[in-house]
């Protein structure tokens, strides 16, 4: 999409969320040995911002997140970050055999301080669990414990990889509104995969689309929603609001 | 009876030897996932080293302390040959096997192949229960368990042990959180290095060392290991002592040759049991 006019465009160092970014990325290509995972992606998170990531299985979605947080590196492109980001993975990788509050402090290991007590406002139900092992609760609370987690690294940006994998909707929806809740009122960025487009286009006014490697779509969710590729791969080839 | 009495304060010292090295085994696969069998070198070294050092005039203690540091620091060294790659866990408990064959081969360079030793703790025997006792059998009791007790506090009740858990639980996991994961590794090796050197220069004086005496050492303390399932430092004392009391029953009242084939035996016997109680355990988590 072109912007018709300068004024309209946003001043010089403001993305397109409206807000001066706090992770750009640009032109990233990332490779397990040939194979060309990303292939030249670029995108940007507004300080303050959600926005969604969706792609089909294969996409490159898991390989970027990994990328982000230095676990995999780059071979060209580059990623300016401006804050701390905290990496919620794939599949929740919690460290079973630990309690719950185990689990948080250990997300606070580069922090200033290993108090979980936000992580349990939050999450009340946790606090309840906080003796429990890991590995024993359900999914949903798993989830939770995930999210807490990285939130105790203290982080301006959180990376969500697949946020509703498993879960029940009831559980989606409850952790969804302590997502917003969280954006809404500490202003942290968020950069959420979803494989569920739905959900994901719904939580964040912003999103990318992946595919092979590629963003192939981006934009303001309502927008997304309304291009016919974008309902018929992601939509179920129609649309409920 | 005495002679009783005098198997047993044997066999528990042997069992602290053992105890020291199975918690060594513990401490590096928790936190690696590597199974050390260098373990047993940690041993020999340190003890030779204290030799030397107290060979050199370096007074008894500052000897002894240096050869535990030392161990520590051929513990860091194993542990970055062994970690620092990619290896898989086949090739590296290959690679410690490997090292553990070069120390040996360092050890019989250096030090030659007649068994070494030197004098301990220095003191009247002691009386207990009507035997005679070594005052240095106690120091080696004594050490063990401060030092075994320290350890599992740390490990289980502090933020770092904490981290080293979490190392070995989930590695991705734990990078995502920032703990340096191949730090905490090379940590678990210093420590393993230094629990061998430690073993090593108490035992030193009681039963000389030979330059391969680090197989059989690293073998028992494996065994004793792996009753707690190579995760627990609890039952990795538990099993150490079980092995070195019975290796000394077996060698008084029948016959030295046979010891560690028994105590093998009973291994056997403690990982069937466990097994079978696991396998019951898992039908209900
Ligand atoms: N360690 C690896 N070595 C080689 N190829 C890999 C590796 N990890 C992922 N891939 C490949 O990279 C591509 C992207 O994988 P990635 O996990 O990033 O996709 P994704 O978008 O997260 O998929 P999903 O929605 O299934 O989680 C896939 O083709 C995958 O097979
Ligand atoms: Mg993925």
């Amino acid at each position: 999409m072109v912007l018709p006019q300068v004024a309209s465009s946003p001043p010089a160092g403001v993305g397109p969320g409206g807000t001066s970014p706090i992770l750009s990325v640009d032109g990233l290509v990332v490779r397990y040995g040939a194979a060309v995972v990303l292939d030249g992606v670029s995108l940007e998170v507004g300080a303050g911002e959600m926005v969604a990531l969706i792609g089909p299985n294969g996409a490159g979605k898991t390989t970027l997140l990994n990328t982000l947080s230095g676990i995999l590196s780059a071979s060209s492109g580059t990623i300016v970050r401006r804050g701390r980001l905290a990496h919620v993975p794939e599949g929740r990788e919690l460290f079973p055999e630990l309690c719950v509050d185990d689990n948080l402090r250990l997300g606070a290991w580069r922090a200033a301080s290993r108090d979980p007590a936000e992580v349990y406002e939050l999450f009340p139900k946790l606090q309840s669990l906080a003796r429990r092992r890991a590995g024993n609760l359900s999914g949903g609370e798993q989830q939770m414990v995930a999210i807490g987690r990285a939130l105790m690294a203290k982080p301006e940006l959180l990376a969500i990889d697949e946020l509703s994998q498993g879960l029940a909707p009831t559980v989606v929806q409850e952790i969804s509104r302590y997502l917003v809740r969280l954006n809404v009122e500490t202003g942290l960025s968020v950069l959420l995969v979803e494989q569920n487009a739905r959900l994901a286009l719904e939580l964040c006014p912003r999103a990318y689309v992946l595919e092979t490697g590629r963003i192939v779509a981006d934009g303001p969710s309502g927008h997304l929603r309304e291009q016919p590729a974008v309902q018929r791969a992601y939509l179920g080839g129609h649309v409920t609001t | 009876m005495s002679t009783l009495a005098q198997y047993l304060i044997t066999g528990v010292s042997q069992g602290f030897l053992l105890a020291l090295l199975a918690t060594g085994f513990v401490i590096i696969y928790r936190v690696t996932k590597v199974v050390n069998f260098a373990q047993g070198a940690f041993v020999v070294l340190g003890g030779f080293i204290a030799y030397s050092l107290l060979g050199v005039g370096v007074p008894h203690g500052i000897s002894e302390l240096l050869a535990v540091l030392a161990s520590a620091a051929i513990g860091l060294v194993f542990g970055a040959v062994t970690i620092l790659g990619k290896m898989g866990p086949t090739a590296s408990l290959m690679t410690t096997i490997g090292l553990a064959i070069f120390s040996e081969a360092i050890a019989m360079l250096v030090w030659g192949t007649v068994p070494l030793t030197f004098s301990g703790l220095s003191g009247h025997d002691i009386e207990i229960g009507g035997v005679f006792v070594q005052p240095q059998y106690l120091l080696l009791i004594g050490v063990s368990i401060v030092v075994l007790a320290i350890l599992w506090l740390v490990l289980d009740r502090t933020y770092v042990g904490k981290a080293m858990t979490a190392c070995a639980s989930n590695p991705y996991a734990a990078r995502l959180s920032g703990i340096n994961v191949k730090a905490m590794g090379l940590l678990s090796f210093a420590i393993g290095g230094a629990l061998g050197g430690l073993g090593g220069v108490l035992v030193t004086p009681l039963f000389p060392l030979t330059y391969d005496s680090d197989v059989n050492l690293a073998i028992l303390g494996f065994a004793a290991a792996i009753v707690g399932g190579l995760t627990s430092p609890g039952l990795a004392l538990a099993g150490g002592l079980a092995f070195g009391v019975t290796e000394e029953l077996v060698a008084g009242y029948w016959s030295a040759a046979n010891q560690t084939a028994v105590a093998l035996g009973l291994m056997i016997l403690l990982l069937l049991w466990q097994s079978h109680r696991r396998q019951r355990v898992e039908q209900f988590v």
